[in-house]
């Protein structure tokens, strides 16, 4: 038995993103968003991922802005914790722990210290209660802080955290659950609530959903499920209470939200348009329609100038309030179910799956980024609820990347299938999949599994269907339509005695074809299409089929649905080994001769990796998730590892991915990657002589600067420095010219540097220091976001001196400024060409 | 934010649909000219020496006509019975027919009487024949012999009786004096041989011969009989080189273009199909009645079609001239220049060029598609002029509603007169359903077709439908104007399926 803790099952990537409403940060220039157990911060402009809040250990369910600093966010986790961060820095400021899980959070301006919860009633229960509690959160120095001052504010509240809200100037809160509606008010400390029947004459359905408080105004927007918003006024009297009823959405409101000045109200539903109502006009609205997945969360920015709508498809989109889409964030998408296999393209080595309706996502697993959406169905996408629409139920590649083949699908029944297959070819001009050809009707019943021949000389695509056949397609050479021969055309058909083919395989070198009908395994040989021999395991019908590869060719691997897993030898035509072991899914590695099997037996899947021709397995694993899994797919690494250890040894090639029934991503990580992202991250924290990040290296000079300003007399304290010129001048070349700072800081840095250098006015620095900071303010003045660092309050400053410089503790605040400037920007190689000046 | 995707309209490609340099050629013919004669014609004969005179044999008249003349220049009517195969001798003044009778007659061009008569045979002559040398005639009579004439002595040469049916084809060679081919009802294609006096070749056609020809250089052959056109190399001692089956009913006639030599075959089924060199078709005419003869003039200035009909349809070759007089008739557009003004303008190297964004043009139907008008949308795709020139356009949209799920509400509230337009739309895409299928290329889906049109059931609904179209009144509130809708469903979600079986029998 391998020992357990050499490879180990971890998350990766593609958490998210729309489980709790995005917020927008006081300047408009990022956008933070609870991320399985971080926050992720991106930028409102360029839509990228700038870094996340890393501490919690269990999923996040809340974040809120700090009212009391606003460059300050609250976040509250599942795992009973709430914390304080710096979300421009990504520091972890303080921790407040609960000790219950929570589930929502939400602060008010008028309310300082004090945060409100949800938190579980009762986790034993089945019927889950929530309440609402207020924390008073203890004022200390230290960085873990308990709080145990909890007064429940109210208990049987709804678990939908969009269902309670602030109203104005924090003066009551309003919850709503089922058909009540609750109005505290803090000043009385009294609640006051109103209900709806359940329905009305019409069959309308009065369930809140979600509800929002007008700032300036006392009153109250609520969304309901039959798609109705009301607008609660007058509700300081339990029985003089108004409501107003405008109804667009068709179905469910999810989200309803005020701009800040409260002149309009935005609300989102399944439908995915955007309406916004403009406050007291009555019924005149505004919309912003075909958004992407039905709308889940809106938020506004405090200035009101930017919307965020997140959609069930993973996505948060940023739009201007001149109602403009300026901005899209994407997710990995994940659906219901993925109905296509997890794939990799041989191109860009893109994981790709099906992602929202009717199209195929490609995400990089490496950078954790969405990198584009291939419309297939290329049909427009109606968001109503239980509609049967078209979905891309198969895709496959080609071993170049150079072809794509799709199968998309509708009608459950089979006697109103609709299906058609369709073959895209890789355009280099756009670096995308174009159309080549649609084949309507590609067999008379659905397609049941295809695969691209892996020869390098003539692409083929092999299709089995319901239907009892299967068919060869090959590019060109239809005789009647002479002027493109580009096109794909059926090249042969085949079938054995009328039964229904379900899977096939290429050989590793194209020579053979392997189709399995039921129980039957049929090899073909696609240049004649003869049928070379049967092979045959009965009981049980062939579930799935592979050939090996690289030396292991020879073999090929099939399992049954009465567990088992046989090894023929194709040479012999012979049954080389079998073995009982009940396998969900069977996934070859393209770049070494394992194949790795899953196996869900009592309740949770274990996995068993082995060669073909040895009946005994390199590496399992128990217990790699409790649920069943389904798709599996081996991805190659960019730089191969070198693990000698044996149990390691067959993810040194590619890495393994898999997809639980929960749409959970997996992967397996070994010691030695562990150890190298550790020693990455660790550089980052510890080595100071070793000039790796950018932030780093420039504070570590500046701190060895103050160091030498502390003790004048240490100069061979300063480190031997590589020579870096060459390595620092490829960087300054190789970086895209967007992401480099401007060139007036640049060259106000390197001229200073010279300054130094040549003058030799090495032993004051702090002068150096100075001068180069005057040159700095000339260009503040021009720079617009300087000005909102001044506008930083001064307890930020305090907090900063605190945490960063305390070694310095009396700096100027000019120098502070300075150096809290430099910290953001990336100065890594400008400081190389520093260093190596000298 | 996406834009609006406009409904996907399924495009079959047409098949051998593409432009070549013969499909040009043979597209450049005016319409045809009908000259009605006394009886079916079954022969049409050029003459070899211009002015290209044309004998048609119809009825008991030869008929000679002008190039251009739609009356005809002489006639020949000494015949007692029904005339055949009239055909011009070499230089063009001789003419010789058979006849119902068995009698041959010989007919100088310009003279009304017969030179010469030719008895011995004792059934009908449907072929006579001029030999190369011009003073030899062959004939192939229904009493199973072929003989030869000489046309100055007016005495039988010699009689062979090899076939064992009627002889109907009949080509002499034009390099050999001494050799013909002919093709009889016994299935079997022989090649004689004067001085040897008997069959030196014969090949199984397989079916009735028609028509034989030969080609200019005497090696290929070409026999039509059934459905089938075979070619045949002579110097491979009569191989079979191509079978062609392009007619669905028997091709009669068979004729060489003079420029290429592309063989033209006509057949009862009312096509006239032209064959490129590598036998594939090229184009196709279209007749009102079955063809029995056929013939070309050369130069290809004119394609004369004889017909069951008696009606003989001559095509002119369109000339340049003609084109520029219509062209000159035509009244002048706006000038290309107003098309391109400011469009062609070539930004300089340093000029900042500022794209304007494309705007999206949508259909009407997309239009209201997009804005969830359905029954709208289903109205505009149902226009007169979409329903009968596009009918892609209005299956797409009616398949784009039922993928909306929408389609009961687009079919909701119409009156009589819309309804019926549906319904006609339906009824005409199924009449054109069955006739596809009359031609037996049905396939495994029969059963299920019937299956879901259960026959009585079918006439039942007929009766509804005549219900619909009587009572206009007061159809509202009539009971049968349910069930119409009803029906109108039914027959859309059978058109819905029979797009996708013609679909899959493409």
């Amino acid at each position: 038995m391998v020992e357990q803790s050499e490879v180990r099952v971890v998350r990766c990537g593609g958490s998210k993103i729309n489980l709790r409403p995005p917020i927008i940060s006081t300047d408009s220039r990022f956008v933070l968003c609870a991320s399985g157990d971080s926050v992720k911060v991106y930028s409102t402009r360029t839509e990228e991922w700038l870094h996340s809040l890393q501490g919690h250990t269990n999923q996040v369910t809340g974040i809120t802005l700090n009212p009391a600093n606003h460059l300050q966010v609250y976040s509250c986790s599942a795992d009973g914790t709430v914390k304080l961060w710096d979300f421009i820095d990504g520091i972890l400021i303080k921790t407040f722990i609960i000790g219950y899980p929570l589930f929502a959070i939400y602060v008010s301006e008028k309310h300082d210290g004090i945060v409100f919860l949800h938190i579980a009633m009762d986790t034993d229960s089945k019927n889950e209660c929530f309440q609402l509690v207020a924390v008073h959160l203890p004022k200390s120095a230290e960085q873990e802080v308990e709080a145990k001052e909890l007064s429940a504010v109210s208990s049987r509240i709804s678990p939908n955290p969009s269902c309670t809200a602030f109203g104005r100037e924090g003066q009551y809160i309003a919850f709503a659950r089922h058909l009540q509606l609750n109005v505290y008010f803090f000043r009385k400390q009294k609640t006051y609530s109103f209900s709806l029947k359940a329905t009305d004459k019409k069959g309308a359905k009065n369930a809140f959903t979600c509800i929002a408080c007008h700032p300036a105004d006392d009153c109250i927007a609520t969304g309901h499920e039959d798609g109705k918003i009301r607008l609660w006024r007058n509700f300081i009297h339990t029985k003089e209470y108004t409501y107003s009823t405008q109804h667009w959405h068709h179905n469910a409101v999810n989200t309803v939200c005020f701009t800040p000045e409260g002149t309009n109200l935005l609300s989102g539903g399944i439908e995915s348009v955007l309406v916004q109502w403009q406050y007291g006009a009555g019924n005149r609205k505004e919309f912003l329609p075909r958004l992407g997945g039905s709308i889940l969360h809106v938020s506004t920015s405090s200035d009101g100038q930017l919307f965020c709508t997140s959609h069930s498809d993973n996505k948060i989109t940023v739009i201007e309030s001149s109602f403009k889409v300026c901005g899209v964030i994407q997710g990995l998408v994940k659906g219901d179910a993925v109905l296509t296999d997890l794939m990799i393209d041989p191109r860009s080595k893109a994981l790709v799956l099906n992602g929202k309706p009717g199209h195929l996502q490609f995400y990089s697993l490496l950078r954790d980024k969405h990198l584009y959406n291939l419309d297939i169905v290329q049909q427009e996408y109606i968001y109503e609820a239980g509609l049967d629409q078209f979905e891309v139920v198969k895709a496959a590649f080609d071993i170049k990347g150079y072809w794509l083949a799709t199968v998309e699908e509708r009608g459950q029944k089979s006697s109103d299938l609709e299906f058609s297959l369709k073959l895209w070819a890789y355009d280099e001009r756009t670096q995308s999949f174009v159309l080549n050809t649609t084949i309507t009707a590609a067999h008379t019943d659905r397609i049941m599994s295809m695969c691209f021949s892996s020869s390098e000389e003539t692409t083929m695509l092999v299709t089995t269907a319901e239907d009892g056949q299967f068919k060869a397609w090959c590019q060109g050479a239809d005789a009647d339509t002479q002027q493109d021969q580009n096109f794909w055309s059926c090249d042969f058909v085949g079938s054995y005695h009328n039964l229904k083919p379900t899977n096939c395989s290429f050989s590793a070198d194209s020579s053979l074809l392997a189709v399995s009908f039921q129980e039957v395994i049929t090899i073909w040989s696609p240049d004649t299409w003869e049928l070379l021999t049967t092979l045959c395991q009965p009981p049980g019908v062939v579930r799935d089929l592979c050939f090996g590869q690289l030396s292991c060719s020879k073999y090929l691997i099939a399992t049954t649905t009465r567990n088992l897993l046989c090894c023929w030898n194709l040479l012999t035509c012979a049954l080389e080994w079998s073995t009982s072991v009940e396998v969900s899914k069977l996934q070859p590695d393209p770049l070494s001769e394992n194949v790795a099997a899953f196996s869900y037996q009592s309740k949770h899947t274990d996995l068993f990796v082995f060669k073909p021709n040895e009946p005994r397995p390199l590496f399992t694993h128990k217990n790699v998730c409790s649920e069943k899994m389904h798709r599996a797919v081996f991805v190659p690494r960019e730089e191969p590892l070198n693990n000698c250890d044996e149990s390691s040894q067959w993810l040194n090639r590619s890495q393994l991915y898999f997809l639980t029934q929960n749409m959970d991503l997996l992967t397996f990580s070994t010691a030695t990657e562990e150890d190298r992202m550790l020693s990455s991250s660790k550089r980052l924290v510890i080595d100071d002589s070793v000039a790796v990040t950018p932030f780093y290296l420039l504070l570590g000079k500046h701190r060895q600067q103050q160091q030498k300003l502390n003790t004048p007399s240490h100069p061979a304290a300063d480190k031997p420095q590589q020579p870096q010129g060459s390595v620092t001048i490829t960087e300054l070349l190789h970086t895209p010219a967007h992401v480099l700072p401007a060139a007036s800081v640049l060259c106000s840095m390197f001229v200073s540097s010279l300054l130094i250098s040549n003058t030799g006015v090495r032993q004051d620095p702090l002068r150096e220091m100075e001068s180069s900071e005057q040159e700095m303010n000339s260009e503040k003045e021009e720079e617009h976001s300087e000005e909102e660092m001044e506008a930083c309050d001064s307890q930020q400053e305090l907090r900063a001196q605190g945490s960063v410089d305390e070694v310095t503790p009396k700096l100027s605040k000019a120098q502070e400024r300075e150096l809290k400037r430099v910290r953001k920007t990336d100065f890594s190689w400008m400081a190389g060409l520093i260093d190596s000046k000298p | 934010m996406a834009s609006f995707k406009p409904t996907k309209v399924q495009f079959l490609p047409k098949l051998g649909e593409t432009v070549t340099e013969d499909t040009l050629y043979w597209k450049n013919y005016k319409s045809p000219v009908q000259i009605k004669e006394f009886g079916a014609v079954t022969k049409i004969d050029f003459s070899p020496l211009p002015p290209h005179n044309y004998a048609v044999t119809a009825s008991t008249r030869i008929h000679v006509y002008g190039l251009h003349s739609q009356e005809p220049i002489r006639s020949f009517t000494r015949f007692r019975d029904t005339a055949y195969g009239g055909s011009f001798r070499g230089d063009g003044k001789l003419l010789v027919a058979g006849s119902e009778e068995g009698l041959i007659r010989l007919f100088d061009i310009s003279g009304r009487v017969a030179l010469r008569q030719f008895t011995g045979h004792s059934k009908a002559v449907h072929m006579t024949s001029f030999l190369s040398d011009g003073f030899r005639v062959v004939s192939g009579s229904d009493d199973l012999t072929c003989r030869v004439w000489d046309v100055p002595s007016a005495v039988e040469l010699s009689s062979i009786t090899e076939h064992t049916d009627y002889i109907r084809a009949l080509a002499p060679s034009k390099l050999n004096p001494d050799l013909f081919v002919t093709g009889s009802y016994d299935h079997t294609v022989k090649v004689f041989d004067m001085r040897s006096g008997s069959s030196v070749m014969t090949m199984q056609h397989g079916h009735p011969v028609e028509c034989v020809l030969l080609y200019p250089s005497e090696v290929l052959l070409v026999s039509t009989g059934g459905r089938y056109v075979k070619i045949w190399d002579l110097l491979k001692g009569g191989q079979e080189l191509v079978s062609l089956k392009n007619h669905h009913k028997t091709v009669t006639c068979a004729c060489l273009s003079s420029v290429g030599n592309k063989l033209l075959t006509g057949s009862l089924d009312r096509h006239v199909k032209v064959y490129n060199s590598s036998y594939k078709i090229v184009h196709n005419f279209d007749c009102d009645a079955s063809i029995l003869s056929m013939a070309v003039a050369p130069d290809d200035e004119v394609v004369a079609v004889g017909m069951t009909n008696g009606v003989l349809s001559v095509r002119h070759r369109k000339h340049k001239k003609d084109k520029e007089t219509l062209t000159s008739r035509r009244r002048r557009g706006p000038s290309y220049r107003v098309f391109v003004k400011g469009k062609n303008f070539v930004p300089r190297q340093d000029d900042f060029l500022v794209s304007k964004p494309v705007k999206q043009y949508l259909r009407k139907y997309d239009k209201q598609l997009k804005s969830f008008a359905v029954s709208k949308a289903l109205d505009t795709a149902l226009q007169t002029w979409t329903r009968t020139s596009k009918p892609e356009v209005t299956v797409a949209v009616i398949i784009e509603l039922n993928r909306r799920g929408t389609l009961k509400n687009a079919l909701a509230g119409r009156n009589e007169e819309s309804l019926t337009k549906i319904l006609n739309f339906l009824l005409k895409d199924e009449r054109r359903f069955k006739m596809a299928n009359y031609d037996g290329d049905m396939r495994a889906n029969k059963e299920e077709f019937t299956a879901f049109l259960h026959p009585e059931e079918f006439d039942y609904m007929k009766d509804i439908i005549v219900l619909v179209r009587l009572d206009n009144q007061n159809a509202k509130k009539c009971l049968p104007y349910t069930f119409a809708v009803i029906f109108c469903q039914c027959l859309l979600t059978l058109m819905l399926f029979q797009t996708r079986m013609t679909d899959f029998h493409l």
